[in-house]
């Protein structure tokens, strides 16, 4: 541990970091450009330049200069503030003083760094140099006039998203940053947006549409995957302007996927404003609330409990469904579950449903099976964090179901289930790689669960995970390498909540099929958008949610609901964390928020559910699960023989895995609502499609 | 992009060559000497094809390839002459004459800085230093240095281009490499230097 000076100040720093690290452990801060703490050291714009001792009487880059045993660095001495001052002058020798017009204005590192460290003026009087604009894709918008070359995008694109999409041509004052006039192959790609320090990668959709100083930030958590994100919701008024990711280190470090951060102009479309209910034309005419609920509960009344049904949606908030189940059971119907893809997920025992391994655990695996899923597509950050621990080497990964480029090296076992039989039974040569692993892992996806024989292949999936030594590897590390990695937000809260068939109840395939030999008179939908509405037909449908998606268009009833950014809502992420959603803004229209609206169901059936206020319901929820009391913790897997049993062993299907999404950009009623999705599912739907060249 | 490239045999067989000079696993530190190779064959033009063609044949994104293709100055990306001349303008070539020796070529082909004659058979651009002011002024014709120039001379190695044949590259006047013009001034008693 060297101890180096800083500024006078004694202090011991751990060996290899370096001076810029060091600096900033101790509060000292240092301007930068090119520096990013999760990206190589490029060391290109000067910007951190300080002053060193013992060393040449010159400042030193600090981002990329190692601390050494007493050296003595300082930071605030008049060879340093002109160095400063110097390299700001040249970074904006070409840089377009067009801040006034520009999207990073107020919160750009440049305009910042200039009022803290810069010159008042310039002596530079030529014409500054002009650069064409380059194409980047739908998403990120360029004004390559005002790039500085930090190449933070370019570190980006081929370390943390794993495609080498962009870098820089020509030299010198003719550098140029470009993708080739090609959109980004990425799922991450907007992450490029917030890393420019300046407003050369701005975001498309939200060009010109806002300044950032006028948004109302609000705190939230997404929802267009199961990876619960934590993400910024900036409003104006009652209108979502923008999505950024918020750091949490333990979920999405401080990345967000293209849909989680563009896919919400999708909330301003499509959406159900007002109640509709159908009339006797059979045509949906607009209903006041008292109407509405009126006829849904004369409906249920008339029904009676055997042929009432709920289905929970992939985007629905944990209050929605605890309150959604309690009033099914307040009826008296066993018929419900969250699980709309028939996933045989196993809800009696929560190790079998969660990824175990935490996605921050994933950096202590050192051997991974893939089994039916595409993680870049399902869960972009998972991916992401996959391909970081790969980087880091000695990451053997195989894949089990359908062939994708997962940027990073994949031992492609085989296609399907015989693959799977191969592995549990121990014949499969990957069963050794994983055995040798200290720490392996392996990830379940919805493509091999949600099929016919999905309690089947659970089951050999968990003898692949006893046989490899997955799960406490018997010195005691409390390591659990199952992992199942879900598609939907709501799906793991639903699971905890119980939201699933009671005794003698229907699942989601019963429920539909029931509907249609008219064994059950109606069904609540609740956001659930992603079954064959078309088999609802003779049921009474009941749709409770945001936008006029495949639920809404079999429905009998609408009842508005209200999207992620408009309530405050619990989600448990894939890895069973309890996250907690805020209101950024409010539902639009008539729109209420979704418990309340099944609070107010209740009482029309003179049912009431014992709460009124979200707080009750919580402390009620809370009461029942005091798991729900942890916000953003991951309860320790059970590991060892206590991890229980779950899954049905069972002949396996021939049937080859296929991963649930299609379509990255489309996946839920707000993506398919956006416009900015749509134009990324033109141009961009193929990448990460099998290229044959990663197995 | 309509037109292609494809190394002929006898390239190919080199190229394999050069790549297997490299550690496996470290086949992109081939890009530049194929590329060289590439663009000699493609007539001096490292075009958009040549850049896709190598980064197929190493496996190297393309965008890698065309960072290196771009950043090094003797990588043409726009198409050249079968002569391309390479004119010091710095100072110890101007102040020998080359503002005298770019005119002549101007004259004599009708083209300036950045320019290819209509048949094809020059191109000029204006460069730095070439390394070589001892001779100054200098021509770069291809891989060759045409030093000690003059406008008359200049003309000659043209018309000498034009006609197929392959001037001396080299100083232009009476001087061995770099050695004092008119020949050696010291030195020339053998005997006395070997004392």
């Amino acid at each position: 541990m060297p101890k180096v000076k800083i500024n006078g100040q004694e202090v011991e720093v751990e060996a290899g970091l370096t001076v810029l690290q060091a600096c900033e452990q101790i509060g000292v801060e240092i301007p930068r450009f090119c520096y990013h703490e999760r990206l190589s050291i490029a060391g290109n714009c000067r910007m951190c330049l300080v002053e060193v001792k013992p060393g040449p009487p010159k400042p030193a880059a600090s981002c990329a200069l190692p601390v050494g045993e007493g050296m003595e660095i300082f930071t605030d001495t008049p060879m340093v503030k002109r160095a400063r001052n110097g390299v700001m002058e040249f970074l904006l020798i070409n840089h377009p003083l067009d801040c006034p017009i520009c999207d990073q204005g107020g919160e750009c590192d440049l305009q910042d760094q200039a009022m803290a460290y810069g010159y008042d003026g310039s002596r530079y009087a030529e014409n500054k140099r002009a650069v064409k604009e380059k194409y980047m894709g739908p998403l990120v918008k360029t004004i390559m006039t005002r790039c500085i070359h930090c190449t933070r995008c370019i570190r980006f694109a081929s370390e943390v998203a794993g495609v080498d999409a962009i870098g820089m041509l020509n030299r010198g004052e003719h550098a140029e940053i470009t993708s080739l006039e090609q959109a980004i192959q990425s799922e991450l790609s907007g992450n490029v947006i917030d890393l420019c320090p300046v407003g050369a990668l701005t975001s498309k959709p939200y060009a010109f549409a806002a300044r950032s100083w006028e948004l109302s930030k609000t705190e939230s958590i997404d929802v267009m995957d199961a990876v619960g994100c934590n993400i910024r919701v900036d409003a104006r008024g009652n209108e979502v302007m923008r999505v950024l990711p918020r750091l949490n280190e333990d979920v999405n470090e401080e990345w967000i996927s293209d849909k989680s951060r563009f896919a919400c102009d999708g909330l301003l479309r499509q959406r159900l404003d007002r109640p509709y209910v159908r009339n006797a034309q059979g045509k949906l005419e607009e209903a006041s609330w008292g109407d509405a609920l009126r006829a849904v509960a004369a409906k249920i009344t008339a029904a009676g409990p055997a042929k009432v049904a709920a289905l929970a949606g992939d985007l629905c908030d944990v209050e929605s469904m605890y309150a959604l189940r309690g009033l099914m059971a307040a009826i008296g119907s066993p018929h419900l579950d969250c699980r709309q893809d028939g996933a045989a997920l196993d809800p009696s025992v929560r190790a079998s449903y969660l990824f175990n391994t935490t996605i921050a655990g994933i950096e202590a695996a050192d051997a991974c099976l893939l089994i039916g899923t595409n993680p870049r597509w399902e869960a972009p950050l998972v991916n992401a964090r996959l391909r970081k621990r790969w980087l880091r080497g000695g990451f053997p990964v195989g894949v089990v179901g359908p062939r994708h480029d997962l940027t990073y090296d994949c031992d492609y076992l085989g296609a399907g289930p015989e693959t799977l039989e191969q592995l549990s039974t121990g014949r499969h040569a990957f069963v050794e790689t994983l055995k040798k692993a200290e720490k392996p892992m392996l990830i379940l996806g919805m493509g091999a669960l949600a099929r016919r024989d999905g309690a089947a292949v659970l089951s050999a999936a968990r003898e692949i995970a006893a046989q490899a030594g997955m799960v406490d590897s018997g010195n005691g590390d409390g390591w659990n390498g199952f992992n199942v990695l879900h598609t939907a937000a709501a799906r793991v809260g639903g699971l905890d909540i119980g939201f699933v068939p009671g005794k003698g109840g229907k699942g989601t395939a019963e429920i539909l099929e029931g509907a249609e030999k008219g064994e059950i008179a109606v069904v609540y939908l609740l956001g659930a958008d992603e079954i064959d509405a078309a088999r609802l037909k003779k049921a009474f449908v009941v749709y409770q949610g945001h936008h006029g998606d495949a639920g809404a268009h079999a429905a009998d009833v609408i009842l508005p609901g209200a999207a992620y950014t408009e309530k405050s809502g619990l989600y448990v992420n894939t890895e069973g964390r309890v996250q907690l959603g805020a209101r950024a803004v409010f539902p639009p229209g008539d729109a209420r928020e979704d418990w309340a609206i099944l609070r107010a169901l209740s009482g029309e059936l003179g049912k009431p559910l014992p709460y009124d206020t979200q707080d009750a319901l919580r402390d009620k929820l809370r009461r029942e699960l005091p798991g729900f009391l942890a916000i953003d913790t991951v309860e320790p897997s059970p590991s060892g023989a206590s991890w229980g049993a779950f899954g049905k062993a069972g002949p396996l299907g021939g049937e080859a895995f296929r991963s649930p999404i299609a379509n990255f950009y489309m996946t839920d009623p707000i993506s398919r609502s956006s416009v900015t999705m749509a134009k990324c599912a033109d141009e961009l739907a193929n990448s990460g499609k099998a290229t044959g060249t990663d197995g | 992009m309509s037109e292609s490239f494809k190394f002929n045999d006898e390239n190919l067989a080199t190229a394999k060559q050069i790549i297997a000079r490299y550690p496996q696993g470290r086949q992109h530190s081939a890009v530049l000497p194929l590329l060289d190779l590439a663009q000699r064959q493609n007539d001096g033009h490292a075009s958009d094809a040549v850049v896709d063609a190598i980064a197929a044949m190493i496996d190297m994104p393309r965008i890698r390839v065309m960072e290196v293709a771009t950043f090094y100055t003797m990588f043409h990306r726009k198409p050249v002459g079968k002569f391309h001349l390479q004119c010091c303008t710095t100072t110890p070539c101007w102040l020998r004459g080359s503002s005298e020796v770019v005119d002549a070529i101007r004259k004599h082909t009708g083209i300036d800085f950045g320019e290819t004659t209509k048949d094809g058979m020059f191109s000029m651009i204006e460069v730095e230093c070439l390394g070589g002011c001892v001779n100054a002024p200098i021509v770069q014709i291809n891989d060759d240095f045409y030093e000690d120039l003059d406008a008359a001379s200049m003309v000659k190695i043209l018309k000498a281009l034009q006609a197929g044949e392959t001037p001396e590259p080299g100083p232009q006047i009476d001087r061995q490499t770099s050695a004092p013009a008119g020949g050696a001034t010291t030195l020339k008693n053998i005997a006395l230097a070997k004392g």
